[in-house]
C-alpha cells in the first residue's frame, strides 16, 4: 500500500469507495465459504459415520441377512457392468453423431434440427427417462426389468452431452489441417481419420469419462427399468464379476443406497453412510480422472 | 509430365456473389504462369476450380469448362485422384500435427504406397526439391506444427511435391514467411518449371516479374488482361488498368 | 493365380471407397439418430398418457384439485394441484437460496479471487456437481434430518426446508459456472474503461458487469430452476409423503417427480394410474424443455451479440 498524503490523500468519497469495497469482497468470501465449507463438513461427516464398515471385505463381500450385514459387492458390480455396458452403446453412437454434426453437416433446417434436438435430449429430466425405459424397453421391447433395458435408458441419457464433448473436441482442430488434407487428395473421412479424430481424442474422452460417473450415480433412470431391492450373486469366483445376464436384473449402488436408508430395517447406520462414502468416492475418482486428463490435454497440445 | 490447364467461359459464383466472371484463358505446360490483382479478384476461387477444392464451398455455383490435357475436371471418375496431380501451397504456412516425415509421407500413404524405402526415398526427394533437407534430415521425428513459419511453407511445398504433380500451384506464398525463404521457394521453382506447370498467385508484383513467363491480370472477378511478362509489364500493355495496378496506382 | 499389383491396387481403392460410403452413412446415421430418440421420448410419453386425457382424467380437476387419491376403489381422484404446489414451493426456496449465493460466488470467483484460488475453486465445484442426487437425498434424509428437528422443533425433519436445502446445494454449481460463463464473456474493454474511470471493483460489478452480463445470469437461473424442477432422488428423500398444500415450510410436500418415483412400481401397465403418471411426465417434460430452451437461446443470443 503506497504512502498517500497531501495532494493524493484519499477524500471522503474515496474513503467511503474503499470501504464499501472491502465489504462487498468480504462478504462474497463469506459466502462462497459458506456454500463450500459446510459441504466439506458434511463428507467428512459421512466418513466419520461410514468408518466402522470401511474395510476391503465391506467391498467385495455380498450383503448378508437381509440387508443388515455384509458388504456392498452385488451392488458394486452391478453399477460396473450397467455403466460399461450403457457406455459401450452410447460412446460410439455418440461421437459418430459429432463427427456428423461438426464435419458432414451442412447449414441447413436439418442440422438446426439436429440441434435443437441434441438439446432438447439433454433437458429430459430423469424420471421421465425413467417413463420411457419402462415403456420402450422394459414392456414394448420385451427385455423386462434387466440390465440391457436399464443401459439403453442410461444410454439414450448419457447421448447428448457425449455428442457435445465431441463436437467441441472436433471444433478445436484447426479447420487449416482439414483443407491441407484435403488438397492433398484425402477425403473427408481419410481426412478426420487420420488427423482430425486423433487429435480431438482427449476432448472426447474428457466428455466420456464424465459420463461415467453421471452413470454410476444416477437412480431414476434404473429405478424400473432393471435395479431390484436384492439378487442373490455368487461371493466368488470369476462368475462373481459377470453374476448378471443381460435380461436379468441388477442390484445397484445408486439404488442400494436409496433402498439401505429408506427400506431396510435393522441396517446399522454405518452400512448406509458406508454405503454412501463408496458411491461418492466412486463418482470422485471418476471426475478426478478427467480432470488429470483436461489439464495433461492442456499441456501436450501438438499445435 | 506438365499439363496443360484451359479455363472456357467460366463463371463462379457463391450463392448471390459473383466470384470469377466469364474467365477464359490458357496456362500452356512447363510454364510458370502468374496471376497479379488486388484483393477479392478471384484469384483464389481461380486456383480452387483447377483442383476443385471449390466442393467444399457450401452455396458455390460453377458455369463454363476447366480443362487438364482436354480432361474436363468436373467429370472425372476420382476427383482425389485429380487433386492428386495438382499440388497446392497456401498463404499461410500449415505444418500437419505429424512428425515431419509423416508429413511428406501423408499423400503417397493415402494413395496407397507402404513399401518403406519407397517411402524414404520419396520423402528425402521431396525434402531436397523443397530446399529443406539440410535443416530436417536429422529431425524428421520432429512435429511438423514445431518448425518455424518459413520451414513449415518449404514443408508444405515438400507435401505439394510428394505426389509428384503436374500442375503446382501457389497461393500467395510468401506473405507469412521471411525474405531467405521467399528467394529459396522461388529459386526451387524456377527449376521446378522443367517438370511440370506452374501457376503462381501474388500480391506482389515484382515477384510475379521475377517468376513468371505469362501473367494474367484479374480485377473485380474479371479478366483484364492475358500474355507474356514483358508485354503486362511494359509501358505499353493492352490496357490501362494494368499499367496503373502494375506500376502501383491502385490495389 | 495372384493378381497384378495393379488389380490389387484397384480392386483395395474399390472396396476402401465402398467401405468409406458405409463409414459415411453410418455417421449420417448416427447424427440423425439424436432426432429419434428425442421424437420417441416426447411422441411415447405423451402417447402412453393421451388415453386418459380425455376420458378419466378431468382435466379441470387434474390441475385445480389437491385430491390425489388414484388407488381409491370408490373413485379414483387425479387432483395434482397439491404436488404442483409441493414442486413449486420447494423450486422457490431452492432458488431463493441458490441464485444470490450462485451469483456471489460467481462474482467472487471472477473478479475478486486470485488465479490459484480460482483454479481450486473451479474444481471444487465441478466435484461437488458430480455428487449424485441419491447422495444428496441421503443427505438431506439422515444428516439435515436430525439438524432441523434440532433447530426448528418441528416434529419431522423432512419437508420444504430440507428440501429447498438440498435443492440449493445442488442447484449452486451450474448457476456457478453458467453466471460465471456470462461474467467473463463481458468484454474486456468495458472493465478496462471502468477502471480507468476510477472504479472499484465492486463498482465495476454492480454497475457494470451485472447489467451487461444480466441475459447470461438469466440464463444461470432458468438452468437452475431446470435442473430443481425435474430432481427426483433428492426430493423423494428430503420432502416428505405428504400430499396436500404447504403451509409453512416445515411441512412435509410431495414433488410430481417424486410421485411418479414413488407409485410407478405399483400400478398396472395400461392401468389409469399408470397412464396419469405418464401425463405428469409429460408435464414435466414441458416445463423442463421451456426452461432449458429458453436458456439455451438466450445464452447464444449472448454469444451471438459478442461476436460483433
Amino acid at each position: 500500500m503506497s504512502v498517500e498524503a497531501g495532494l493524493f490523500a484519499p477524500g471522503p468519497i474515496e474513503r467511503r469507495k474503499r470501504l464499501i469495497e472491502r465489504a462487498a469482497h468480504v462478504t462474497l468470501l463469506l459466502t462462497t465459504a459458506a456454500l463450500i465449507l459446510p459441504l466439506l463438513a458434511i463428507l467428512a461427516y459421512l466418513v466419520v459415520k461410514a468408518w466402522p464398515v470401511l474395510s476391503w471385505s465391506f467391498l467385495v463381500e455380498n450383503p448378508k441377512n437381509y440387508m443388515t450385514a455384509g458388504g456392498i459387492w452385488a451392488a458394486l458390480v452391478g453399477t460396473l457392468d450397467v455403466v460399461v455396458l450403457s457406455l459401450a452403446i452410447a460412446a460410439p453412437i455418440g461421437v459418430l453423431a459429432g463427427v456428423y454434426l461438426n464435419e458432414y453437416a451442412r447449414e441447413n433446417w436439418l442440422t438446426r434440427l439436429v440441434n435443437l434436438a441434441v438439446v432438447n435430449l439433454a433437458g429430459v429430466p430423469s424420471i421421465v427417462h425413467a417413463l420411457f425405459g419402462v415403456g420402450v424397453f422394459v414392456l414394448m421391447a420385451g427385455f423386462g426389468r434387466s440390465i440391457v433395458a436399464a443401459s439403453c435408458t442410461l444410454a439414450i441419457m448419457t447421448l447428448p452431452v457425449i455428442i457435445t464433448s465431441t463436437t467441441e473436441a472436433l471444433a478445436a482442430v484447426p479447420f487449416a489441417f482439414r483443407e491441407a488434407c484435403w488438397n492433398l487428395g484425402a477425403s473427408r473421412w481419410q481426412t478426420i481419420r487420420t488427423i482430425v479424430l486423433p487429435n480431438a481424442t482427449s476432448g472426447i474422452l474428457t466428455g466420456v469419462i464424465l459420463q461415467v460417473s453421471r452413470a454410476a450415480g444416477e437412480t431414476a433412470p434404473i429405478l424400473f427399468t432393471g435395479a431390484v431391492f436384492y439378487v442373490a450373486v455368487p461371493d466368488s469366483g470369476l462368475a462373481s464379476f459377470f453374476p448378471y445376464g443381460l435380461r436379468d436384473p441388477f442390484m445397484a449402488l445408486s439404488y442400494h443406497l436409496f433402498t439401505i436408508s429408506t427400506q431396510v430395517t435393522g441396517a446399522s447406520d454405518a452400512l448406509a453412510y458406508g454405503t454412501a462414502v463408496v458411491l461418492i468416492a466412486l463418482v470422485l475418482t471418476v471426475n478426478l480422472v478427467s480432470i488429470v486428463f483436461r489439464v495433461r490435454l492442456r499441456s501436450r497440445r501438438k499445435w | 509430365m506438365a499439363s496443360h490447364v484451359v479455363f472456357r467461359n467460366v463463371t463462379v459464383r457463391y450463392g448471390g456473389t459473383i466470384a470469377l466472371d466469364n474467365i477464359s484463358l490458357e496456362i500452356p505446360a512447363h510454364q510458370i504462369f502468374g496471376i497479379i490483382g488486388p484483393a477479392n479478384s478471384g484469384k483464389t476461387t481461380l486456383l480452387k476450380c483447377i483442383n476443385r477444392t471449390l466442393d467444399f464451398i457450401p452455396n458455390v455455383r460453377i458455369a463454363g469448362q476447366v480443362t487438364i490435357d482436354g480432361e474436363d475436371v468436373f467429370r472425372v471418375k476420382n476427383v482425389y485422384d485429380l487433386r492428386r496431380r495438382i499440388g497446392m501451397v497456401f498463404p499461410l504456412p500449415v505444418g500437419l500435427p505429424l512428425s515431419v516425415y509423416d508429413n511428406v509421407a501423408y499423400a503417397p500413404r493415402m494413395a496407397g504406397m507402404r513399401d518403406r524405402s519407397q517411402l524414404d526415398e520419396l520423402v528425402e526427394r521431396c525434402l531436397r526439391q523443397a530446399a529443406l533437407w539440410d535443416e530436417v534430415k536429422d529431425r524428421l521425428r520432429l512435429l511438423g506444427t514445431k518448425l518455424s513459419g518459413g520451414q513449415q511453407q518449404r514443408l508444405t511445398l515438400a507435401r505439394a511435391l510428394s505426389h509428384r504433380p503436374e500442375i503446382l500451384c501457389l497461393n500467395r506464398f510468401s506473405i507469412a514467411v521471411d525474405p531467405v525463404t521467399t528467394s529459396k521457394i522461388e529459386d526451387v521453382l524456377l527449376e521446378l518449371k522443367r517438370e511440370m506447370t506452374i501457376v503462381v498467385v501474388s500480391n506482389l508484383v515484382q515477384q510475379v516479374h521475377r517468376l513468371a513467363d505469362r501473367v494474367a491480370f484479374l480485377n473485380s472477378s474479371r479478366l483484364i488482361e492475358v500474355g507474356p511478362t514483358e508485354v503486362l509489364f511494359s509501358e505499353h500493355p493492352a490496357h490501362q488498368l494494368t499499367f496503373d495496378y502494375v506500376r502501383g496506382h491502385f490495389g | 493365380m495372384v493378381p497384378s499389383v495393379d488389380i490389387r491396387k484397384d480392386l483395395r481403392r474399390r472396396f476402401s471407397t465402398l467401405g468409406e460410403s458405409a463409414v459415411e452413412w453410418a455417421i449420417r446415421l448416427c447424427g440423425w439418430s439424436a432426432i429419434l430418440f428425442v421424437f420417441a421420448i416426447f411422441l411415447f410419453v405423451f402417447r402412453e398418457g393421451a388415453p386418459v386425457l380425455f376420458r378419466e382424467l378431468d382435466l379441470k380437476e387434474f390441475f385445480t384439485s389437491v385430491n390425489w387419491r388414484p388407488d381409491s376403489t370408490i373413485r379414483p381422484q387425479f387432483g395434482i394441484l397439491a404436488l404442483l404446489a409441493g414442486t413449486a414451493s420447494v423450486t422457490a426456496l431452492a432458488m431463493a437460496i441458490s441464485v444470490p449465493a450462485g451469483f456471489a460466488s460467481a462474482i467472487f470467483i471472477s473478479e475478486f479471487c486470485g488465479p490459484k484460488a480460482r483454479e481450486a475453486l473451479k474444481i471444487i465445484i465441478e466435484l461437488l456437481a458430480a455428487i449424485p442426487s441419491v447422495v444428496w437425498g441421503f443427505i438431506g434424509y439422515m444428516v439435515l434430518n436430525p439438524v432441523i428437528i434440532w433447530t426448528t422443533g418441528a416434529p419431522i425433519g423432512i419437508n420444504i426446508l430440507n428440501g429447498g436445502i438440498i435443492l440449493a446445494l445442488m442447484s449452486v454449481p451450474i448457476i456457478m459456472s453458467v453466471g460465471e460463463d456470462a461474467l467473463k464473456a463481458v468484454p474486456d474493454s468495458y472493465r478496462e474503461a471502468a477502471l480507468a474511470l476510477g472504479a472499484s471493483r465492486w463498482q465495476l460489478t454492480t454497475r457494470v458487469l451485472l447489467p451487461a452480463a444480466r441475459n447470461g445470469l438469466l440464463a444461470a437461473a432458468l438452468l437452475g430452476v431446470g435442473r430443481a424442477v425435474g430432481e427426483t432422488m433428492a426430493v423423494l428423500m428430503a420432502t416428505g409423503h405428504s400430499v396436500r398444500i404447504p403451509h409453512s415450510v416445515l411441512d412435509p410436500v410431495r414433488t410430481l417427480t417424486a410421485t411418479i418415483a414413488a407409485e410407478l412400481g405399483e400400478t398396472v401397465e395400461g392401468g389409469t394410474h399408470y397412464r396419469v403418471l405418464f401425463v405428469i411426465g409429460s408435464l414435466l417434460m414441458i416445463i423442463s424443455l421451456i426452461t432449458n430452451l429458453t436458456a439455451d437461446l438466450i445464452v447464444r443470443g449472448v454469444k451471438g451479440r459478442q461476436r460483433t
